[in-house]
């Protein structure tokens, strides 16, 4: 166990950004500008609103910037809305990094075909600002990107960007839109079979909703990836962080320290149950 | 010399891997369309007499909600195929569809696939599974549409 892993460094919001109406990215920074705290992409934060509660949310920033650390959050309950009501200039208790990160490493030399579904975005977003920091390592890098609504997608700045890279394959789908939408409209899975990589070379990074994932990984399996290449990130109720309370327990794992980025042929026997 | 449709349906994933005497049925029954953006391909209501393999392009399914206008329920684009009313009685378009962008497809004309698929089962049985396909992939992405996996649960 991290000796550290319990004690809570005080952060301050360094800037709010509205992503969507329900979402924001918050950066956050030591009090004086001169805390570091490498992370890996993928891993999380415990964020402290003091009085209120302690919420786990992705880093969502460049780990090429240590010192300045995002989190995208969805303001949905007391905690989360709470951040919220901060605003610039608050300030938070934060612990962390914790957990597993996406294989950008293992994934040199392969293509590399990301999937987010809502939120599920966030913690990929690391994943590929170094992939495109690195991207000669990389063979074809693909990102597939769906949404509730339009309204729902969050960086959209950003994804433009992306798009205009000819680098990198970027595809975006909602749910559901009306008439004025230009864009995809059908669930994240059905950007797969046209996604452009060669699956006997190829690392997948999947993050989103568990049934959203569920049929993600089948669509990746039907254009030939073997589930050892397939990476997920799960989400349960996570509060200690290093494994040692359980709330986070998901069949023999628990996903605060083993997860939250698991291969998928570890967990697929326990992913689709109920009661787990 | 006008060049046959043949080497472009043979190529479309749709068509992949059949046999080349069915292809060739399937070239008497196809034509090359094109929809301008904001063009309807087919209204709902009409009757339905072909399909279509998208070749380049954008076509929404739209359909009209009462209060909010048209809703777009899906897009289809390159590679895809639009429509299967064509295929099942009463053979009337369930969705308006219309291009979001220029379109270019091939149209199959659905009657003349029905005589040739009554006088060949083996030809219609083997057009049958392939749409069996498309009609389950979309069947699967609706019920994931409908869970509304993004929606904030209370």
């Amino acid at each position: 166990m991290r000796t550290d892993a319990m004690l809570t460094h005080l952060y301050r919001v360094e800037r709010v950004q509205d992503e969507t109406y329900d979402t924001f990215t918050l950066e956050l920074a030591s009090r004086d500008h001169s805390e570091e705290r490498p992370f890996a992409p993928g891993q999380f934060n415990m964020l402290y609103v003091f009085g209120v509660g302690e919420v786990p949310i992705s880093i969502s920033s460049d780990l090429a910037k240590p010192r300045t650390l995002a989190h995208t959050v969805r303001a949905v309950g007391n905690v989360t809305k709470a951040i919220r009501a901060l605003g610039r200039g608050g300030e938070l208790g934060l612990r962390g990094p914790f957990g597993t990160s996406w294989p950008v490493e293992e994934a040199k030399g392969s293509d590399v075909v990301i999937v987010a579904g809502g939120i599920g975005i966030a913690p990929l977003r690391p994943a590929l600002y170094h992939v495109l920091s690195e991207r000669k390592e990389y063979g074809k890098v693909v990102l597939l990107y769906g949404a509730r609504t339009p309204a729902d997608l969050l960086y959209q700045r950003e994804m433009e960007q992306w798009r205009g890279r000819s680098d990198l394959q970027v595809d975006i789908t909602v749910d559901r839109a009306l008439r004025w939408w230009r864009g995809n409209v059908g669930v994240v899975t059905t950007l797969i079979p046209k996604a452009v990589f060669d699956p006997t070379s190829t690392v997948a990074m999947v993050c989103g909703p568990e049934v959203m994932m569920r049929f993600t990984v089948a669509e990746l399996q039907k254009r030939g990836l073997e589930d050892d290449k397939i990476y997920i990130s799960m989400e349960r109720n996570m509060k200690c962080g290093f494994g040692f309370c359980g709330h986070c327990q998901f069949g023999p794992f628990f996903v605060c320290k083993d997860g939250p980025v698991f291969r998928y042929d570890r967990v697929r026997e326990w992913l689709g149950k109920g009661d787990i | 010399m006008m060049q046959t449709l043949e080497p472009i349906l043979a190529e479309h994933p749709f068509l992949k891997g059949l046999d080349a005497q069915y292809l060739k049925l399937l070239v008497g029954c196809a034509s090359n369309v094109r929809f301008n953006a904001g063009q309807f391909v087919f209204r709902e209501g009409e009757e339905a007499n072909e399909f279509y393999m998208i070749r380049q392009g954008k076509v929404a399914l739209e359909i009209l909600g009462a209060e909010r206008g048209p809703i777009t329920i899906q897009t289809v684009g390159e590679g895809d195929i639009l429509g299967w009313s064509w295929l099942i009685p009463p053979y009337r378009w369930r969705f308006n569809a219309r291009a979001l962008e220029l379109t270019r497809a091939i149209a199959l004309d659905g009657k003349c696939l029905r005589t040739k698929s009554e006088e060949d089962r083996n030809f219609g049985y083997e057009l049958l599974k392939r749409f069996s396909s498309i009609i389950v992939e979309r069947l699967e992405a609706t019920r994931l549409q409908l869970l509304d996996v993004y929606r904030v649960h209370s």
